[in-house]
């Protein structure tokens, strides 16, 4: 039995090629989280006083709740007080122009293969860079301010739209939603923002990259897209982290809200250090997402592909308040070598005739734990609302595990809820039928999974299906042979 | 006589810690179709894995050298790119992969191996819509996935449709015949014949003469308890379909 085997148990010599470390010097706080760093980093940003009795609130009530104990993750207790909560690199005040931006941190962003030089730049996507706790940089703004589209970082937001800001932050998810939505209300440091006037649809992708560089930070930054009347939006995230032997932590918070008629689409990759084969370091990715269909006929789609990260803590999910909304989640869960995925939805149905699409699809290779937990809960005043749920799993070899725990809420007799799961594994005797075709073992397991993942993938922007299947195969390399 | 393009010597091989093949000899040349007969449990299949290198199996003594190579050291994907084509006796199903994307991904990884250059979604059209006619296997198939939902008949039409692109050296058929009816019998054996030309080989494996009627070959073996007691011309396969394999094995072979 030795070939193949064997192959599915070796998924863990994947080597993770995002790893390097950006030399730059870095204005940091002490470690430790206590109301003076709030307030620190309240100052550093000049915000206004409202937003530092918000922070201090959501500090007060993050002390007195607990850790959430109900998911299937385990991990040592996090010491809050070793992580540094503020960490930016040290560059020339707040730029403008893309050419006073440290040449180090555009060759880091070029690197990541996410070029910001405006000849270089990828056609058709405008993109915010977060590095460790600030937005660096921000492309295509003034083309995007032709259409009254604002899209800059929540820090510049927070000065130039306070409004906007005060008005919807927290209105989807309050500071006191859990524990790391709490850490996150207290601490954030920046993140991105955009607001889509009425009828304007976005003539481009947004999309955020954010990258941890600094050691024993944490990033805590919040994303707020508001949508209105008849506008739409596509927004996309990404996500890389230097190789560490010692965990980080990222908690952050996404807020959507959909007036009527208008539809946001948010598509993920998440690629976070994963830890080596050991489980050793890697990212604790703990994060509170959530969008709010306000307006009637309004819709809210989530399409992620989460390959990396020690942890994966996150919940997408959609309160469908406006009649006939919609609510969509596509999720690919990726669990190699020590990982751990708990990762799922919350359709939320109050609205009359909403409906909500949740596609799931785990793949558990090495000793990676997968689990999906979703909630479906169907409020008493909306008549005719519907779900179709599919949860599918994956596994690689059998050191693996893969769970699916939907719950099922349902308070309205005409609502429509169908629920469907299947667990399968990629066999030896899948792999040898396609290496007797003479394709090999790495090419056979990335065919399958992403064969497995198409539903998912083809909901994603065209570049980022591309680049995602290539991370799905590249997470999976070294699994067999 | 052409030269061999398959010698296997003395094989001998077991598959879960138990010695399956006694000692196996066989030489197969250029353009010969071998048949190997036997009842059920007489290593037939096993002989088929061993020349596509299943993981599974493994070979214990002997010799198996195809070109001159010994074929014991080549991967299986290897041996594929090499022209060994094995017909499966169960083929597998692979949900979310296509027929078509499968298909491309093994001729073109063929080419590659051989220095040719890689078809591109036209020409790889017209060349696999000229074989699906021959097995009779429609575009809607070859959309679905990897034997998803198949019936046995579709299944076996399919691994000789993925035969006929790939165009083999040496095609390993295991049991093709098994749970197919007349006429999907028919297709499959005009899929087969097709192919027969003076530089491909192939060895059929079966239980039953049926399937020789169709695919008549040049040799004719027997395989019992793992070893080939007998061989000969096509006629010996009917001598045994008329007295049974007990008149040649003295009752060895259940």
């Amino acid at each position: 039995m030795a070939g193949s085997a064997q192959t599915l148990e070796n998924l863990a010599n994947r080597e993770y090629e995002w790893g390097f470390v950006t030399d730059i010097e870095a204005d940091q706080a002490p470690p430790g989280l206590n109301e003076d760093i709030i307030r620190l980093i309240s100052h550093k940003k000049s915000e206004p006083g409202w937003l530092l009795e918000w922070r201090l609130r959501a500090y007060q009530r993050w002390l007195e709740m607990p850790e959430p104990e109900w998911s299937m993750v385990q991990h040592p207790p996090i010491d809050y007080q070793s992580i540094v909560y503020y960490s930016a690199p040290k560059q020339r005040k707040q730029t403008e122009s893309l050419d006073e931006v440290d040449p180090e941190l555009l060759r880091t962003y070029e690197k990541l293969g996410i070029p910001l030089l405006e000849q270089k730049r990828l056609a058709g996507v405008a993109v915010d860079a977060v590095f460790d706790s600030v937005s660096v940089a921000t492309t295509f703004k003034h083309e995007l301010e032709k259409h009254g589209i604002v899209f800059c970082s929540f820090s510049e937001a927070v000065q130039k739209h306070p409004d906007l800001v005060q008005r919807y932050l927290g209105s989807v998810v309050p500071y006191s939603d859990n524990k790391h939505a709490c850490l996150n209300s207290a601490v954030f440091t920046d993140g991105s923002f955009v607001y889509v006037p009425k009828g304007v649809r976005c003539p481009m992708e947004l999309s955020t990259y954010f990258r941890i560089n600094a050691e024993n930070t944490g990033q805590f930054e919040r994303t707020l897209i508001v949508a209105e009347e008849r506008s739409y939006v596509s927004y996309l995230e990404g996500c890389t982290a230097p190789k560490r032997d010692e965990n980080q932590l990222h908690a952050a918070v996404v807020e959507l809200v959909a007036l009527d008629n208008a539809e946001i689409k948010y598509s993920t990759v998440q690629n976070w250090y994963p830890g080596d084969s050991e489980g050793r370091g890697g990212i604790y990715n703990f994060v509170t997402k959530r969008g709010k269909c306000l307006g009637k006929r309004s819709k809210i789609s989530w399409t992620q592909v989460e390959t990396g990260s020690a942890i994966t803590w996150k919940y997408p999910s959609c309160i469908l308040q406006g009649d006939d909304s919609i609510g969509e989640f596509y999720s690919v869960a990726l669990t190699a070598n020590r990982q751990q995925a708990d990762t799922g939805t919350k359709m939320i149905h109050l609205g009359k005739r909403t409906r909500s699409t949740i596609i799931s699809k785990g793949i558990s290779a090495g000793h990676g734990v997968n689990t999906y937990r979703g909630l479906v809960k169907i409020g008493p005043r909306a008549d005719g609302a519907r779900n179709y749920s599919q949860c599918d799993s994956l596994l690689l070899g059998d050191k693996c595990a893969a769970h699916t725990f939907p719950y099922l809420e349902v308070k309205n007799p005409t609502a429509t809820v169908e629920h469907e799961a299947t667990t399968s594994k990629i066999g030896d005797d899948q792999l040898f039928f396609c290496q007797q075709r003479g394709i090999s073992p790495e090419d056979a397991v990335s065919m399958i999974v992403n064969g497995f993942c198409k539903q998912v993938l083809r909901e994603l922007p065209m570049e980022f299906a591309v680049e995602a299947q290539k991370l799905l195969g590249l997470s999976l390399e070294g699994s067999v042979g | 006589m052409n030269a061999p393009l398959l010698e296997i010597e003395d094989l001998h091989a077991s598959a879960g810690g138990e010695e399956i093949l006694h000692g196996i000899d066989l030489v197969v040349r250029a353009g010969e179709v071998h048949a190997v007969m036997g009842p059920n449990g007489s290593g037939k299949s096993t002989l088929a894995g061993v020349l596509a290198g299943k993981p599974s199996i493994e070979v214990t003594r002997g010799k198996v050298s195809y070109f001159g190579r010994n074929l014991l050291d080549i991967a299986p994907e290897e041996r594929a790119r090499e022209g060994i084509f094995l017909a499966f006796q169960y083929p597998v199903e692979i949900p979310g992969v296509s027929n078509m994307y499968f298909l491309k991904t093994a001729l073109n990884a063929g080419r590659r191996h051989r220095g040719q250059e890689e078809l591109d979604a036209i020409d790889f059209l017209a060349l696999v819509r000229e074989k699906m006619k021959l097995m009779q296997i429609d575009e809607k198939m070859m959309n679905r996935s990897i034997n998803e939902g198949f019936s046995g008949g579709e299944k076996k039409r399919n691994e000789v449709l993925q035969m006929a692109v790939l165009e083999p050296r040496l095609a390993i058929l295991d049991e093709t015949d098994s749970g197919l009816d007349i006429d999907a019998l028919r297709i499959v054996s005009n899929g087969v014949n097709a192919l027969r030309s003076p530089d491909r080989s192939m060895i059929v494996i079966t239980h039953y003469q049926r399937l020789l009627d169709y695919i008549v070959p040049d040799f004719v073996h027997v395989l019992a308890s793992g070893r080939i007691i007998k061989s000969g011309g096509k006629e010996l396969a009917l001598e045994l379909e008329e007295k049974g394999y007990a008149w040649i094995d003295g009752g060895a072979g259940r």
